[in-house]
């Protein structure tokens, strides 16, 4: 996969990974993919939701020892 | 304007004195869809955190001025965030200290009534998640009934109330709530009772409990007689306390009987399940106060916030005890079930002792309403 960017959320409570996730997209074109890891469990059912209100496709997850891995596609 | 802080106590209160509240919950709408602080005058607006971003302009006119509003979210962090935002524009709100974390820990201990030898029955009522366990306080010794999980919360109160926990029981192995009943006798030597035919899969050491036993609590002898009521499953046993309140488990609610199928064996317990409330239940006084270990609707609660009603009413109001055809009774205990309550296999696997999670793993498993009854 041909990440543009990756953010590091690992550590941080709810809402930070999402607002730091919004906030790497925006410098982002439409089509690049960005990288996110976090820790926060809430994270994916967040993310996948915030991905889809925003037209933006969460194109696979992970996790492997608690954390928790996204690829985002701008939409 | 102020951001104020609301404890899962102050919400509880609401909901038991009916009172009115907006609440604006910012947890995305699987989660709200699935599960939310339910109160008979409270309102809602579900609009996710993550939509609200860039500001909350789009909420403003949504949200009522003549209303005490609450923000709730699922740890506190982002209903933070919402609530600052809403302040910055001129509004008092107020946050749910913890979120529905703290909802779904929450314990309020109600008192339900006196025993014959001037000993008490206190309900600790889960409010967020519906679980309710019990404390029989008789002359310093302190029995705990399907405690949950907050152990200190008991052995706080115990203390309180200058009683040693002697004995603690679990009606049966639950499947929606991890149990704490265990790390309580650990912590205080009591004896652990759980019923063996629930047990049989254990990995620790327990005191088997049978149908027909008696546990004294106090000097004055308050008895627990145990009575086998299989069904939600194998082992359910029920308890006659001092002769007046039946603590029925998951076999018997207030408005709704317990679901035969979380261990996979709907079809053979679905026979258990009626002859336990349809039997053994007729044989005692319908003067009892039924004590059951969950409510599912708020209507269930009574004024005081307490849950219990006498089993001569429940026979003639609750619908699961008035299903003359044995056929339609067993139709309605395997088909068209609720949904399973939330990592109810692994729920079961913790309190057999097969798995430890941590806590933060405990509280994730726990997420969301008990789901145990059928209506």
């Amino acid at each position: 996969m041909d990440v543009t960017k990756v953010i590091d959320a690992k550590g941080l409570a709810c809402p930070m990974p999402i607002v730091r996730t919004k906030k790497a997209m925006n410098d982002l074109e439409s089509g690049q993919i960005l990288e996110v890891h976090a820790t926060d469990k809430g994270a994916k059912s967040d993310l996948s939701a915030w991905a889809k209100s925003g037209g933006h496709e969460l194109l696979k997850d992970t996790e492997e020892n608690d954390v928790l891995k996204f690829w985002i596609k701008k939409g | 304007m102020a951001v104020n802080m609301m404890t899962a106590h102050e919400v509880t209160k609401k909901v038991i004195n009916k009172e009115e509240l907006f609440i604006l919950d910012v947890r995305n709408p699987d989660a709200f869809s699935d599960w939310k602080i339910e109160g008979e005058n409270f309102d809602y607006l579900n609009i996710p955190y993550f939509e609200l971003l860039d500001g909350v302009d789009e909420v403003l006119d949504k949200i009522p001025s003549n209303k005490e509003v609450l923000v709730v979210c699922a740890k506190e962090g982002s209903s933070v965030m919402v609530a600052e935002m809403l302040s910055d524009e001129g509004l008092t709100v107020s946050v749910l200290q913890g979120g529905m974390k703290a909802w779904s820990e929450h314990l309020e201990p109600v008192k339900v009534g006196d025993l014959k030898g001037g000993g008490e029955v206190y309900q600790f009522v889960r409010i967020g998640k519906g679980c309710l366990s019990y404390m029989v306080l008789s002359d310093g010794e302190a029995a705990i009934i399907d405690a949950t999980r907050m152990i200190d919360v008991f052995i706080d109160f115990a203390k309180s109330k200058e009683a040693k926990i002697t004995n603690v029981f679990d009606t049966h192995l639950h499947a929606d709530h991890i149990s704490g009943g265990r790390k309580i006798a650990e912590q205080t030597g009591a004896t652990y009772w759980m019923p063996s035919q629930d047990a049989q899969e254990v990995t620790f050491t327990y005191t088997a409990l049978e149908g027909g036993q008696e546990v004294t609590i106090g000097n004055t002898a308050i008895d627990i007689h145990a009575l086998y009521t299989p069904g939600h499953t194998i082992g359910s046993t029920s308890f006659v306390v001092d002769d007046k309140f039946l603590l029925t488990g998951d076999i018997l609610f207030i408005d709704s009987i317990g679901r035969p199928d979380l261990a996979g064996r709907a079809e053979d317990w679905g026979g258990d399940l009626r002859e336990s409330l349809y039997t053994r239940y007729r044989e005692l006084s319908s003067e009892l106060i039924v004590l059951p270990a969950h409510f599912m609707i708020m209507d269930e609660l009574n004024e005081d916030g307490s849950v219990g009603e006498k089993l001569g009413v429940l026979f003639k109001q609750n619908h699961g005890l008035n299903i003359a055809d044995e056929t339609a009774f067993r139709k309605l205990v395997t088909e068209n079930l609720p949904p399973q309550p939330n990592a109810y296999h692994e729920i079961r696997e913790t309190n057999m002792g097969m798995i430890d999670p941590e806590e933060e793993k405990q509280r994730e498993m726990e997420i969301g309403p008990n789901r145990c009854a059928v209506r």
